[in-house]
């Protein structure tokens, strides 16, 4: 029987050395058992790789930024919808998250289907609120808190000790040692990111990530943990491996059912000398590694498409322990006529 | 009486995977023949006294031996702590 094609768009395509999800769940929707695809690549800026890789991407468009507000984003999805017919969006960014989930209703009258955290899950878990959410979902989170003005870094002094991190509302996170380091960091990566910053414990021990898939309603569709191997100096993993801690199944599985978590998303952990895990991180969406998935036997992006599609799925119950990833850089070359298209028309 | 940890195993090249951690180990041959007797719940006295049949080697250094490996599977946290309790 020949399966139904999905039009799938795709953000995140600047797989760089901090990379974004989107080549990733591109890979793994090609991947698919249940549906064939055309994706339509979505970028914010004419260089993201994924554009290039026709192999994987079969269109792209370029989007506005999020600071250009949510009409315009609206406006240009309404154009690529009238040439693509689309039946998914799936966003990979923090930062373009709020006004994806903000337009999910207008879309779907479009007939674009997503599956997203509400705006409720969404701010709950930002990193400003994380010490509530600890509270709240009784995880063991790092102290930490949110700071508006440069000033009031030497008021830290009392309530952490050094080394901390400084860390921005979306990306980026140093760690330091004085307080000139903090003025450092907090002046480079307000500057990127604006403001808050928060200030947060530094928790000494061994990165675990958990990803995951929850229906909204408690149910766990998929999840799996994975620990870094290789770490880049952005603290972005260039390798993990799949395994089998019952004890991060459990605090992942147990996020899913109290939040009703609703979507992909990715939790980092901090596991210390103790052995206690704490929960540094709540990422509302799929994370770089996703490709990792596929491979452990739970194509998690084909999940999350069956999910927006409405369509029945099984929830995964097993999956691969030992298999690992390894992010490599590829040169790829590329005629200046197609930067010249993307640049000039938007589009490639 | 040590026990490994029953999801720890080591491959014939001597490679050892710890699946609840992601952490991987290599033992030269004789770790991989420690490892494999500790495995299979073998007594202390028994190692010894095969491994010196086997080898060309003087009690002290094999014991020596045996502590530093048993030392190291702590380490690397691969050995079932509550058997040792128990024991």
């Amino acid at each position: 029987m020949q399966k139904r094609k999905l039009n799938i768009a795709v953000t995140g395509l600047n797989a760089i050395d901090s990379p974004g999800p989107g080549v990733a769940v591109i890979r793994a929707l090609r991947e698919a058992n249940s549906f064939d695809v055309r994706i339509i690549g979505l970028a914010y800026e004419s260089l993201e790789p994924g554009i290039y890789m026709h192999q994987l991407v079969d269109k792209t468009y370029q989007i506005p930024y999020p600071t250009a507000g949510i009409e315009t984003l609206l406006a240009r999805l309404e154009y690529i919808q009238s040439q693509e017919n689309l039946d998914v969006i799936i966003p990979n960014f923090d930062a373009e998250l709020y006004s994806f989930i903000k337009l999910s209703p207008k879309l779907k009258k479009m007939g674009i289907n997503t599956f997203l955290p509400t705006i409720e899950q969404f701010e709950e878990r930002q990193k400003i609120n994380l010490p509530e959410f600890g509270e709240k979902y009784d995880i063991r989170v790092p102290h930490s808190t949110a700071i508006y003005n440069i000033r009031e870094i030497y008021g830290q002094a009392s309530e952490f000790s050094y080394p901390l991190l400084v860390k921005g509302k979306y990306y980026d996170a140093s760690v330091a040692y004085n307080a000139d380091q903090m003025k450092t960091y907090f002046n480079k990566i307000s500057a990127k990111w604006g403001l808050p910053i928060i200030i947060q414990e530094f928790i000494h021990g061994t990165e675990y990530n958990t990803t995951g898939l929850g229906d909204g309603k408690g149910n766990t569709y998929a999840s799996f943990p994975m620990r870094k191997q290789y770490i880049t100096d952005k603290g972005k993993a260039w390798g993990g491996i799949s395994i089998a801690d019952k004890k991060l199944l459990e605090l992942t599985e147990s996020f899913i059912s109290s939040t009703k978590w609703r979507g992909v998303f990715e939790l980092e952990f901090m596991k210390n000398q103790k052995n206690e895990f704490y929960l540094l991180e709540i990422n509302p969406r799929i994370p770089a590694w996703i490709y990792l998935a596929v491979g452990v036997g739970q194509n998690i992006p084909e999940g999350l498409v069956n999910l927006a599609m409405g369509n029945k799925i099984k929830p995964f119950k097993e999956y691969k322990v030992g298999k690992m990833f390894i992010r490599y850089a590829y040169d790829m070359i590329v005629d200046i006529s197609e930067f010249e298209q993307i640049s000039t028309y938007g589009e490639l | 009486m040590i026990k490994i940890k029953s999801n720890i195993a080591i491959s014939d090249s001597g490679f050892i995977f710890n699946p609840a951690n992601g952490e991987s180990f290599s033992a030269n041959p004789i770790g991989i023949e420690f490892f494999n007797f500790i495995k299979q719940g073998k007594p202390q006295e028994d190692i010894f006294e095969n491994m010196l049949e086997k080898y060309n080697t003087d009690k002290n250094t094999l014991e020596k031996d045996y502590s530093d490996f048993v030392q190291t599977l702590n380490q690397f946290q691969l050995l079932d702590q509550d058997a040792e309790k128990e024991a």
